[in-house]
């Protein structure tokens, strides 16, 4: 972010603020929703999905991901393949198991 | 190190060519430790890598040719009446060697060799000296963090070699270290997780720096696809290592909870010891282990044998006087290879229970990885097409790699496939494959490395005859020891035996193969001998080495001395004008062209 | 000779080697909490019965933490954005105010855990606590090291504001993304063990 002007960094931290209250909001929303006691698979829809936004809000904003270099966006990407494989296939081996 | 010079000497925007560096005179004259032993120079600090590892190598070595006396003569006692002293009646009373210390000698040699001798050689020590000269660096991008790296995996060393004298000696339930069993193991595991977390630390500090340091610190006009094939098998050894490691961290923290604060990550529920229900909470996955652990310990595979590939290949060009057959080639293969290797793990566990669907995932991309590492033995062999080939004994090395990478490789396809591992699973024919990936196939390559560089590391060459001896004795005793695995695993055989499989029926017919293998592995000791003086002997005795003693076209021989400025390897910022193999090109006045060198008029 | 980058950007990369080498870091740091999910996953499918977390866990407790390490999210990057600024005085600020919130995050988790061990409640209780103490317990020793980190910026570490303003404001930078991480990481430990 070197060389950006003063009066540019000043919008941003109007964007901050923006993005902070929305954390705020969605951090009261998620926990409402978990006193709903919605059927479990609705509940952990939902709150990934809000825990996704919050995620997205925080990097994009205050990691400046919205606007970052080509190489960043390439290692993470390389990464979030990578998480996917580790979530994903032990937990496909386990429902896959001959002795279920 | 913080003299501020003068600005763009790193040669940024368009900059003048081979702009010259100020030498401040006034560099403080820095205190031994810090030139020597708490040194952030990066060649320091690879020479420290090389140096531990190499003592790690014949430590672990070690720990194998002591097992192999128990797996060809089982029972019977050491001849070696001191070292059987040495270790005392804890270990080998009456110089007869007990199960348990068996199983620990299994499970360090493993460790040892994978953890603390190969990957800090290929890398800590190949990667650090060598990778910053190729690309024209003065340094790591960050010099603190590489000496701290180095200290961490000092200590994880350090720690390792304390395990064997905790109560119960050091870990024992294989270099896996599979749960349950090694939940329920004696303190030396304990010991075992607390260094491997070090060694991980280490392994993580370095692969950052590597990768910055190889997108950052390149010379100007040293573009991706000129890059020497060695450095871009660093950078992807050091994405393996950045992604791969942090699962095996994790399953490290898990397993210490297990052994320490008794939670059951890795426990089932009911089970059962020594007629003994065990008092935990139970609920744990024992698959969860080995899912973590061969997340990394796959990649790892990769880790061993890329720096290798990257060795051969330089001393292959070099001792061609040849361009590398298919450069591009085996780059593009390279990144496929170090990307599908995440994604193959749990071809070793379709024992584990597994079902079609998984299965058939992980064995066909497994078969997809061996299309990438045959394109890069392929074009290695046919650089040689052709070629007036230099027999020195780097170079020996280097063309040995290739039929027993070969071997390896290809006997590792049965393993891949569900059907056949159901019959070689477990047995020595897998040792056999591994050992030839990993020793006759990297450990060549490295010592090929060690001949090579030898020159720009110490300014002296190895002595020829000598290297020759060496070599010629390993490439022997190499096969001697394992070859023989293959029949004796096909033949049914099981690893992880006290006995070397005397108690079984179908071992009979083979069991004469391991006094064949163990004689194999004390000879391929003696053949380490003339290694070790010409070590150290040609750091003194050896011939005057010049500054580029093999001609070479990379920066590492043409832009540096022989050893390289101890501040910042350059007189001059090097500029890169061509690729990294310009051999005998039609026209030129010499058979080589260096990276450095303008056009020729 | 010097190492180059380690204050500007490198024209090709538009990086400074700092920035890489976090956000480098900050992928090992990925798949090692991506190891832990994956294991959370994996034991719950396991499991024959899992608890429902809000029953077993102070939710309101967790729920305090989480406006405490956003905020302290954002007195972070507006210390980042002070320096951007050139007001050294409101960074101290900020950064201040970051290492409190810290502070307070980690008290409250203090008080978490004694009343769960006052309650013969440990790790080794069920697996559902052993994943929660272990997730929380490393996410803990990650703000640790984040307060370390940012308490030596704040502190001595700021005399480089005067020698080198633009490398000092990288490293903030550089402190900064590594504590959204932490952040981040606590975004998605919150819901996966005390909501569902």
């Amino acid at each position: 972010m070197e060389g950006t002007s003063v009066e540019a960094v000043r919008k941003t931290v109007r964007t901050y603020i923006i993005v902070f209250v929305s954390l705020m909001v969605l951090t009261l929303i998620t926990v409402a929703v978990s006193v709903l006691h919605l059927s479990i698979g609705m509940a952990i829809a939902v709150a990934l999905f809000i825990a996704l936004i919050k995620g997205t809000l925080v990097a994009g904003y205050f990691m400046h991901l919205m606007s970052e270099k080509k190489l960043i966006y390439s290692t993470l990407i390389l990464t979030v393949i990578f998480f996917m494989a580790l979530m994903f296939l032990p937990i496909s081996h386990a429902l896959d198991n001959l002795t279920r | 190190m913080s003299e501020r010079t003068k600005k763009g000497s790193g040669g940024e925007g368009t900059g003048a060519e081979s702009a010259p560096v100020h030498h401040d005179d006034h560099h403080h004259e820095a205190s031994f430790w810090r030139t020597y032993v708490f040194s952030t120079d990066h060649k320091v600090i690879g020479i420290q890598y090389g140096v531990t590892a190499l003592l790690f190598l014949l430590f672990g070595f070690t720990l194998m040719m002591l097992m192999r006396w128990q797996l060809a003569y089982p029972g019977q006692a050491f001849p070696l009446q001191w070292l059987a002293d040495l270790l005392g009646p804890d270990r080998m009373p009456d110089g007869i060697m007990l199960p348990e210390f068996y199983n620990q000698l299994g499970a360090m040699h493993g460790t040892i060799m994978v953890f603390l001798g190969v990957v800090p050689l290929a890398v800590g020590a190949f990667g650090n000296y060598v990778m910053p000269l190729q690309i024209g660096a003065p340094d790591m991008a960050f010099p603190k963090l590489n000496m701290a790296s180095y200290w961490v995996y000092f200590a994880g060393g350090v720690t390792m070699l304390v395990s064997f004298f905790v109560p119960g000696g050091a870990a024992n339930s294989g270099w896996t270290s599979y749960a349950p069993l090694s939940v329920i193991a004696t303190t030396g595991q304990t010991v075992w997780l607390l260094g491997m977390v070090l060694l991980i630390t280490s392994s993580l500090l370095g692969s950052v720096n590597f990768i910055v340091t190889i997108i950052q610190l390149r010379a100007e006009g040293l573009t991706f696809m000129r890059l020497p094939f060695f450095v871009w098998a660093q950078f992807v050894t050091s994405f393996l290592l950045l992604l791969a490691f942090p699962p095996l961290e994790a399953a490290g923290v898990l397993q210490l909870m297990d052994r320490l604060a008794g939670t059951s990550f890795f426990l089932p529920s009911g089970l059962v010891v020594s007629g003994v229900p065990l008092d935990v909470a139970g609920g744990g996955s024992p698959l969860l282990w080995q899912h973590l652990f061969w997340f990394l310990a796959h990649p790892e595979v990769y880790v061993l044998i890329l720096p290798a590939m990257g060795i051969v290949a330089e001393v292959i060009a070099n001792n061609t006087r040849k361009p590398l057959w298919g450069y591009k080639s085996i780059v593009y293969a390279t990144v496929f290879l170090g990307f599908m290797s995440f994604i193959v793990w749990a071809h070793h566990m379709f024992l584990t229970g597994m079902g079609t669907t998984i299965s058939t995932f992980f064995q066909t991309t497994t078969m997809i990885i061996s299309v990438p590492s045959i394109v890069i033995l392929t074009a290695l062999l046919l650089s040689l097409w052709g070629g007036s080939i230099r027999f020195n004994t780097p170079m020996l090395f280097a063309l040995s790699f290739l039929p027993m990478f070969g071997i390896g490789g290809l006997t590792g396809l049965p393993l891949g496939l569900a059907p056949p591992d159901i019959h070689l699973h477990d047995t020595y024919y897998v040792i056999g494959h591994f050992h030839y990936v990993v020793a006759p196939g990297t450990l060549m390559a490295l010592f090929a490395g060690v001949y090579y560089w030898y020159p720009k590391v110490t300014g002296r060459t190895m002595n020829e005859s000598l290297g020759k001896i060496h070599f010629w004795g390993s490439f022997i005793f190499l096969n001697g020891v394992f070859m023989p695995m293959f029949i004796q695993g096909l033949a049914g055989v099981s690893r992880r035996l006290y006995d070397g499989g005397q108690i079984y029926a179908h071992a009979q017919e083979v069991l004469y193969l391991n006094e064949v293998m163990s004689v194999s592995s004390w000879l391929l000791g003696l053949a380490q001998i003339p290694f070790i003086i010409n070590f150290f002997m040609s750091v003194r005795k050896g011939k005057k080495a010049e500054a580029n003693h093999w001609q070479a076209t990379t920066l590492d021989w043409s832009a540096t001395t022989s050893p390289p400025l101890a501040h910042g390897n350059f007189e001059t910022v090097p500029h890169v004008h061509r690729g990294p193999y310009e051999y005998s090109v039609p026209g030129a006045k010499r058979d080589f062209l260096p990276q450095d060198q303008r056009a020729e008029a | 000779m010097e190492i180059p980058y380690t204050a500007t950007a490198r024209p090709d990369t538009g990086l400074y080697n700092g920035k890489l080498g976090i956000w480098l870091f900050l992928a090992s740091e990925v798949m090692l909490f991506g190891a832990l999910f994956s294991s959370y996953i994996l034991l719950r499918v396991g499991a024959p019965v899992w608890p429902h977390g809000s029953e077993l866990l102070n939710v309101p407790l967790a729920t305090i933490n989480t406006v405490v390490l956003i905020s302290s999210s954002v007195t972070m990057v507006m210390s980042w954005a002070s320096l951007m600024m050139k007001d050294f005085s409101k960074y101290r600020m900020y950064m201040g105010f970051t290492i409190l919130l810290s502070f307070v995050f980690l008290v409250i988790k203090y008080f978490e855990y004694t009343s769960k061990f006052s309650h013969d409640i440990f790790p080794s209780t069920s697996t559902f606590y052993a994943i929660y103490f272990t997730m929380t317990g490393l996410h803990g020793l990650h703000v640790i090291g984040g307060i370390v980190v940012n308490a030596y910026l704040w502190g001595p570490g700021n005399k480089m504001w005067k020698s080198d303003p633009q490398r000092f404001t990288n490293r903030v930078e550089i402190a900064g993304l590594y504590w959204h991480f932490v952040d981040l990481v606590w975004i998605f430990l919150f819901p996966v063990l005390y909501l569902l």
